[in-house]
């Protein structure tokens, strides 16, 4: 990746799934970003629609260890000096699938007749250019919000930004932080 | 120098030897002795041979990664099954499909598929011509007695002739030169798209996605040179056309194992990826305990197990089951689940 680009590392990207009321602006925000040609890479939808209203969306959390990566036979996945994990380079990915399926988190996409996985990476035509990425912009609830942790903190004073979780006993880190009640180090999963 | 020898991979570097030995014996055997090969070619052939060298030796670190060799193995596992003339065939299907016509590309964009087809295309072509010529497999020779026929012969043994003057030789001697125009005009349409698109220009660089396409470029033009030179400057500077042409030629060469042209010896792996998930079609789907939908095949589910655990993850929850029996969405709504527990024992939803 170019490593001379005006991305600002003292922002950070920090999603909260209880504020998204699931009104799909992010999923139409994020198709205009020129790095997923136009495709929507945001996941946006209900959690168990039988029993309740509750949505949830997710954005890639950019992993310091990417599973996706790890798990590429085709070495396709990189992550940059900003600790951004890009999509899938295309000249490389061979549309196996393994990355949609190992990332704990469900964000990889694969396109099927185009054999190519996509995933979000951070808006990073916008963000590399020191603009916030479009989801984040449009989130009317700041379920996503792209910021500094000041702003963030000063926001949401009984939350706090958590960046690992667990999997089981499998720790993982990420770039991406998720809004947790003050006190809490980490989220288990299951 | 000595980290060299520490980090040296053995495997592959016995391997690479062995090919690149192979392909010294086979330059032996089809120029019969060096008696076919045209001295002249002498540095491409080298060129090729250390090609041949790097290549094999990345290829094989590249198929020792837990998740090639997974690949690799199944997929050689369901070639040479009972159902060989089924996966066989198959392959030969994709062969055509994906890596000669690149379909999948179409997908992404038509005037990226187009662009890549004439570029894919005029390399494949440029390398079927040039590899067996560099290393003396083909040559021409005058029929006996006359002065106007050729002979085309492959390994010493006569292949076909033609009339000197006539289309076919027109075309034997001149396939280098139309080969060429392909290249230039997808590289242009290539380069296109990396001025225009401002998704690509924001990942793209110089060394991965701009300097092959120059040197691709470089390569063509140099070559269209050394016609241009013997046929209206009567080869007055074919030395300097010929230095610069074998130039650029044995960069890419020697650069092939290592940057963006190695995609092209990676992407027959897309055909072993087409067969994993035939067959694992055939031996059943995984559903997801969610949605309660399928979502891939079980096989590779299982296999994912697997190979999560050698690259380091082990996914396995306190139930004994696995994160990864979810599919992406089940794992979304988990990941939801867990938030929405962790914020109600809070007492607090926002805030």
């Amino acid at each position: 990746m170019p490593s001379s680009t005006k991305y600002d590392q003292q922002m950070g990207f920090f999603i909260d799934m209880q504020r998204c009321i699931g009104c799909h602006a992010c999923e139409m925000a994020c198709a205009e970003c020129e790095t997923n040609g136009q495709e929507s890479m945001i996941h946006i939808h209900y959690v168990e629609r039988a029993v309740s209203t509750q949505t949830t969306v997710q954005v890639c959390m950019h992993c310091e260890d990417p599973a996706c990566a790890n798990v590429c036979p085709a070495d396709a996945i990189s992550k940059d000096e900003f600790g951004v994990v890009h999509t899938a380079e295309t000249s490389r990915c061979i549309g196996c699938s393994n990355c949609v399926l190992a990332c704990p988190f469900g964000v990889p996409q694969k396109q099927e007749k185009a054999e190519l996985m996509m995933k979000c990476n951070m808006c990073y035509d916008r963000t590399s250019a020191g603009k916030k990425p479009m989801c984040a912009t449009v989130c009317p609830s700041q379920a996503l919000f792209y910021g500094t942790r000041e702003e963030i903190e000063k926001k949401r004073p009984d939350s706090v930004p958590v960046d690992t979780f667990f999997f089981g006993e499998q720790e993982v880190k990420t770039k991406v932080k998720i809004m947790m009640p003050k006190g809490s180090n980490y989220l288990k999963v299951q | 120098m000595l980290k060299l020898f520490q980090t040296l991979n053995r495997v592959a570097f016995i391997k690479a030897t062995i090919a690149a030995l192979a392909v010294v014996i086979l330059v032996f055997i089809g120029s019969r002795n060096l008696q076919n090969f045209d001295a002249a070619l002498i540095a491409y052939l080298f060129g090729t041979i250390f090609a041949v060298f790097g290549i094999a030796y990345r290829y094989s670190v590249w198929l020792q990664r837990p998740p090639t060799r997974l690949y690799w193995r199944r997929s050689m596992q369901f070639l040479f099954s009972k159902d060989f003339i089924t996966y066989a065939s198959r392959s030969v299907y994709l062969l055509f499909r994906n890596i000669l016509f690149q379909r999948f590309i179409a997908y992404r964009s038509r005037t990226r598929w187009w662009g890549h087809f004439l570029l894919a295309t005029g390399c494949l072509l440029s390398f079927a011509i040039t590899v067996p010529l560099t290393f003396g497999w083909i040559h021409f020779t005058l029929e006996p007695g006359s002065y106007e026929i050729y002979n085309a012969n492959f390994f010493g043994f006569k292949v076909g002739s033609f009339e000197l003057g006539g289309l076919i030789s027109i075309l034997a001697f001149k396939a280098l030169f139309l080969t060429s125009f392909p290249v230039i005009i997808g590289a242009v349409i290539m380069m296109k798209r990396r001025v225009k698109d401002g998704g690509v220009i924001a990942t793209q660089s110089l060394e991965g996605d701009w300097l092959p396409l120059v040197l691709l470029i470089a390569i063509s033009v140099t070559g269209l040179g050394i016609g241009y030179d013997y046929t209206f400057l009567d080869g007055r500077t074919h030395q300097f056309m010929a230095v610069t042409h074998a130039i650029t030629v044995i960069l890419f060469l020697i650069w092939m194992p290592f940057g963006k042209f190695f995609h092209i010896f990676q992407r027959l792996a897309q055909l072993g990826a087409n067969l994993y998930k035939i067959e694992g079609k055939k031996r059943g789907m995984a559903v997801c305990p969610h949605t309660k939908e399928e979502f891939a095949t079980q096989t590779h589910i299982n296999d994912l197990k697997r190979v999560t655990k050698e690259v380091g993850f082990d996914f396995t929850l306190a139930d004994g089951s696995s994160h990864l029996d979810l599919s992406p969405e089940g794992k979304r709504s988990a990941l939801a689940k867990a938030h929405f527990e962790a914020r109600q024992a809070s007492g607090k939803f926002f805030g």
